[in-house]
């Protein structure tokens, strides 16, 4: 079963940059920990391993894999599945998580987290999926909500209640990506605070925060896209604010992963959030 | 209630005319097609994102825009087989052999086939190159008859083309203008970046038959003639290739 009190560390992490490896050892600033994609690690050997091994040895790593493929209606890949084992056995990350998504269909990797339905067929098979995942880590793992972008007519489920079904019944932990709460909450027309106040809160093990973009529909309603391409948006940081209220302070993590800047703009973006965690704690003494 | 497979979702991802499934819909339950383009335009730049930065090179020589042309029509027919994006475009080198477009720049499929074969050299599993002093005891036949063992980042590309100049030439400054003429690489990996290096005349033959377990008498016979033994065995011993010699008592 998931506990809160293993795994990552309640303070600042970042999702990790090659180029700022250098920056990390020598100016890591609020860094308490790193969060990397498992998919960058599943080479054989080279640099990558080479620097994530060495900032294994300084920080908490929370591997976050993107190409798992939970969501999907087929069986998730054999090799994948071993390739994760053998770097999760190899690095002993603090936390493994991945996605209310799936990528993979027919053997073609698209490289983006697609959507599903929220029926009691697609909760069955993503359970199963998750608790095969555990079984084969042996250690729970932490699940995150989408960015949704679309209504599935045939949905009958509330995504926070398809969430808390997910996690009950598998054992997993919650990943809580704010920025897509947000995202999904314009997106799709209902209050983000309602959403919070609804989601499991007491499963999360990490949180998310993200820059996204914003766009339009053909009928001129407002279209976020989550786009990891700049600073978290401020009324994401408001909506942080009352998230860490509701549940208290937890591993918060800055992503940034297209545009990436120079490290002293992510370590502004880590400075803020280490003051959301401060006054998260002070709420709760 | 219509019911979406992830067939009927996915396949209107690659294909900007196929029409957005319907039961997708924004909150008021109106079909929205803009919605469903979002995905389609998030893999369509992810791939093409990846290609570039797979093949930045290629990308320089022919430009972006012609590059992102002709990415975007290798990725809908060839979409990723597995979620290890670094090595995505395993058939991107043979794809550009066949755009009418680019055959006037004939050298390009190489160049692709260079860069792939770097990439795949970095992410090569980690070793400990040989002490070519090991050599430097041996009698003449015994050294005739010892075998090669080669670091699993190493790659040979052959080419009627300057390949490695003109690389060099795009991607590096102060480089000189590459003469016509054919070149072929030997890539290694000292440690973590991967090396391309001109191999002299019959090099690749005398590499290549070492890597399939020839004898280095053998290899050198079926290089020929014309092999700059020296160069080569310099090359070899100096460049981490090499890994393990094994001697005739060994095998």
């Amino acid at each position: 079963m998931f506990d809160l009190e293993r795994g990552l560390p309640a303070k600042p992490g970042v999702g990790y940059k090659p180029q700022h490896f250098t920056d990390i050892i020598d100016a890591p600033g609020q860094v308490g920990w790193l969060e990397v994609h498992a998919e960058n690690y599943m080479g054989l050997g080279g640099r990558p391993l080479a620097q994530l091994h060495a900032l294994s040895e300084r920080f908490p790593i929370s591997v976050h894999g993107v190409g798992l493929s939970i969501g999907s209606e087929g069986r998730l890949d054999p090799e994948h599945l071993s390739r994760l084992k053998k770097l999760v056995d190899w690095l002993e990350p603090a936390s493994f998580s991945e996605h209310l998504a799936w990528s993979t269909h027919d053997s073609a990797f698209f490289n983006d987290l697609l959507p599903l339905p929220y029926t009691d067929g697609t909760l069955a098979k993503v359970v199963e999926h998750v608790q095969q995942v555990q079984d084969l880590l042996k250690r729970p793992m932490l699940l995150e909500n989408p960015s949704s972008y679309l209504k599935f007519e045939e949905s009958t489920w509330q995504e926070t209640d398809f969430l808390a079904e997910v996690a009950k019944r598998s054992g997993c932990g919650l990943l809580l990506d704010v920025n897509n709460v947000f995202i999904s909450a314009t997106n799709l027309d209902y209050s983000p605070q309602s959403y919070i106040d609804a989601y499991p809160t007491d499963l999360v093990g990490e949180v998310h925060l993200g820059g996204h973009d914003e766009d339009k529909d053909e009928f001129g309603a407002p279209l976020l896209i989550d786009s990891h391409g700049r600073e978290v948006a401020d009324p994401v940081w408001t909506l942080m604010d009352y998230t860490f209220e509701q549940m208290g302070p937890r591993p918060l993590l800055i992503e940034w992963d297209t545009d990436v800047p120079e490290w002293s703009v992510l370590s502004a973006e880590l400075d803020r959030a280490a003051t959301a965690l401060d006054k998260a704690q002070k709420v709760r003494v | 209630m219509t019911q979406i497979s992830q067939s009927t979702f996915s396949a209107g991802l690659l294909d900007a005319d196929f029409p957005a499934p319907p039961g997708l819909t924004n909150a008021a339950g109106e079909h929205s097609p803009r919605r469903y383009a979002v995905y389609r335009n998030n893999v369509f730049m992810s791939l093409r994102d990846a290609l570039g930065e797979a093949f930045p090179a290629v990308k320089k020589l022919i430009g972006e825009t012609n590059f992102n042309n002709v990415a975007s029509d290798f990725l809908r027919s060839n979409p990723p087989s597995s979620p290890l994006m670094m090595y995505y475009g395993a058939g991107f080198p043979e794809y550009l052999e066949n755009v009418p477009q680019l055959s006037h720049i004939g050298y390009l499929p190489d160049i692709a086939r260079l860069e792939q074969a770097m990439r795949h050299a970095y992410h090569a599993e980690d070793v400990t190159p040989a002490d070519p002093s090991a050599l430097s005891h041996m009698s003449e036949a015994a050294l005739l008859a010892t075998k090669f063992v080669f670091a699993p980042s190493v790659h040979i590309i052959k080419s009627p083309w300057p390949i490695l100049s003109l690389y060099n030439f795009t991607m590096l400054p102060n480089q000189p203008k590459p003469q016509r003429r054919a070149e072929d690489i030997l890539i290694t990996r000292p440690e973590f970046d991967p090396q391309p290096h001109a191999l002299p005349d019959e090099g690749a033959v005398l590499v290549e038959s070492l890597i399939k377990g020839m004898t280095f008498g053998q290899a050198i016979e079926q290089a020929g003639e014309t092999l700059q033994l020296e160069l080569a065995l310099s090359l070899l011993l100096t460049s981490g290739a090499v890994t393990q010699f094994i001697t005739n008592e060994e095998t």
